[in-house]
């Protein structure tokens, strides 16, 4: 119904026709339909986050087995909120409770990969279909990746002494009503709306311009390629990206609609979200650099398997 | 009474070390506001995400910047 009308706005009020009515088209669909996805599923997930937090997750997997823990661990990365700068405290306060070092990476690499924004963007973009092979793979390479990592024995790569905990530590046990569970989550997605609605729109923009003006046969040639290199090029390209992750998803879609691999492209998304250069120089505080590049090799080589599995198989 | 915001200097700690401030000052009490950066102490309290809110020993919330008033609902 909204392409409807944002066509009748461009094309019969505002009286554009052509490319440049098609771009502009494209550009205030896109924008406005994703603006509206983000809002309503960072709320949604703002809101069901007020129940869970990262000690209660933590306090649910001290103890358990290796491997249902690196299962249960990704999973919780879903729902727990992450932010790059709570991943010290996140890492050590994991290792304080005893939980295998394979446990905590399983963690922290399925926490960042699905957050909500990436998750909501390739939905609005994509359709539920894709959203679930990157979920799904996602939480796969969390789950793999983690125990792998646990194989290795790593622990003295870990920099500074962590003390285990003594004793109970007592955490706030107030449960909020239902008022300001909504009225937290709706903070929350105002202020992460307010950090990308922006990105969304240069991202949007640029991949109009894509679609009105840059011929398929450039794209094909350039990233659409079937030739071994497109999936190692496009992860490498994603390491640096991960703040704008919310303005390079448009262009990707505009990219696979003019023939980029959809296995490429899965790869360049994990990267941008999976493997942040941020997170790895936090990290380097506590870690030592055989761990992060161990870390970041195991989820490459991942990742790279899942975009060459894609375009083989689609 | 003593509060202490725990936070390895993200922008969300930030924003709550204002908000205690503030609270703070309307409440004209004598209060000593301490920012605790040091990863040792903060795992010493058990808060894993930051930013966290410690007043007189007692972890009051993590994670999140609460607002003025829920702030000197705790000064009373």
């Amino acid at each position: 119904m909204w392409q409807e009308i944002s066509g009748i706005f461009i094309l019969d009020w505002l009286g554009f026709s052509g490319r440049m009515g098609d771009t502009l088209h494209f550009f205030l669909y896109d924008t406005v339909k994703i603006w509206f996805l983000l809002l309503s599923i960072i709320f949604a997930v703002s809101f069901l986050r007020t129940w869970f937090n990262t000690e209660k997750v933590r306090a649910y997997l001290a103890g358990k087995r290796e491997f249902t823990g690196n299962i249960l661990a990704a999973l919780f990365g879903i729902i727990t909120p992450f932010c790059t700068c709570s991943a010290i405290p996140l890492f050590l306060g994991f290792l304080q409770a005893r939980i295998p070092i394979g446990v905590t990476f399983s963690f922290l690499i399925s926490a960042p990969l699905n957050n909500e924004i990436a998750i909501a963007m390739l939905f609005g973009l994509f359709g539920w279909k894709i959203t679930a092979i990157y979920i799904g793979f996602g939480l796969a390479v969390a789950i793999i990746g983690g125990w792998l990592i646990g194989r290795f024995n790593v622990e003295k790569y870990v920099l500074i002494a962590v003390p285990p905990l003594s004793g109970d530590i007592e955490l706030p046990t107030y449960q909020p009503p239902f008022k300001e569970r909504l009225n937290e989550a709706w903070i929350n997605t105002r202020d992460v709306f307010r950090k990308i609605y922006l990105w969304v729109m240069v991202g949007v923009g640029v991949g109009a311009w894509f679609h009105g003006y840059v011929p398929a046969e450039f794209i094909a040639q350039y990233a659409g390629g079937d030739a071994w290199y497109t999936v190692p090029v496009a992860v490498l390209m994603g390491i640096p990206m991960y703040a704008s992750a919310a303005g390079v998803m448009p262009l990707i879609e505009v990219l696979t609609q003019k023939g980029m691999l959809l296995g490429s492209a899965l790869s360049f998304m994990m990267a941008v979200t999976a493997l942040s250069l941020p997170e790895a120089i936090i990290l380097k505080q506590i870690l030592h650099i055989r761990l992060i590049a161990l870390f970041f090799a195991i989820i490459g080589m991942g990742i790279m398997g899942i975009g060459f599995i894609f375009n083989a198989i689609l | 009474m003593k509060i202490e915001i725990l936070g390895t200097g993200c922008a969300k700690c930030n924003e709550l070390e204002m908000k205690v401030k503030q609270a703070v000052a309307q409440s004209g009490k004598f209060v000593q506001i301490e920012k605790v950066s040091d990863i040792q102490k903060i795992m010493g309290y058990g808060v894993m995400s930051t930013p966290g809110l410690v007043i007189d020993g007692v972890v009051k919330s993590t994670g999140r910047v609460l607002s003025v008033e829920e702030i000197a609902a705790f000064l009373v």
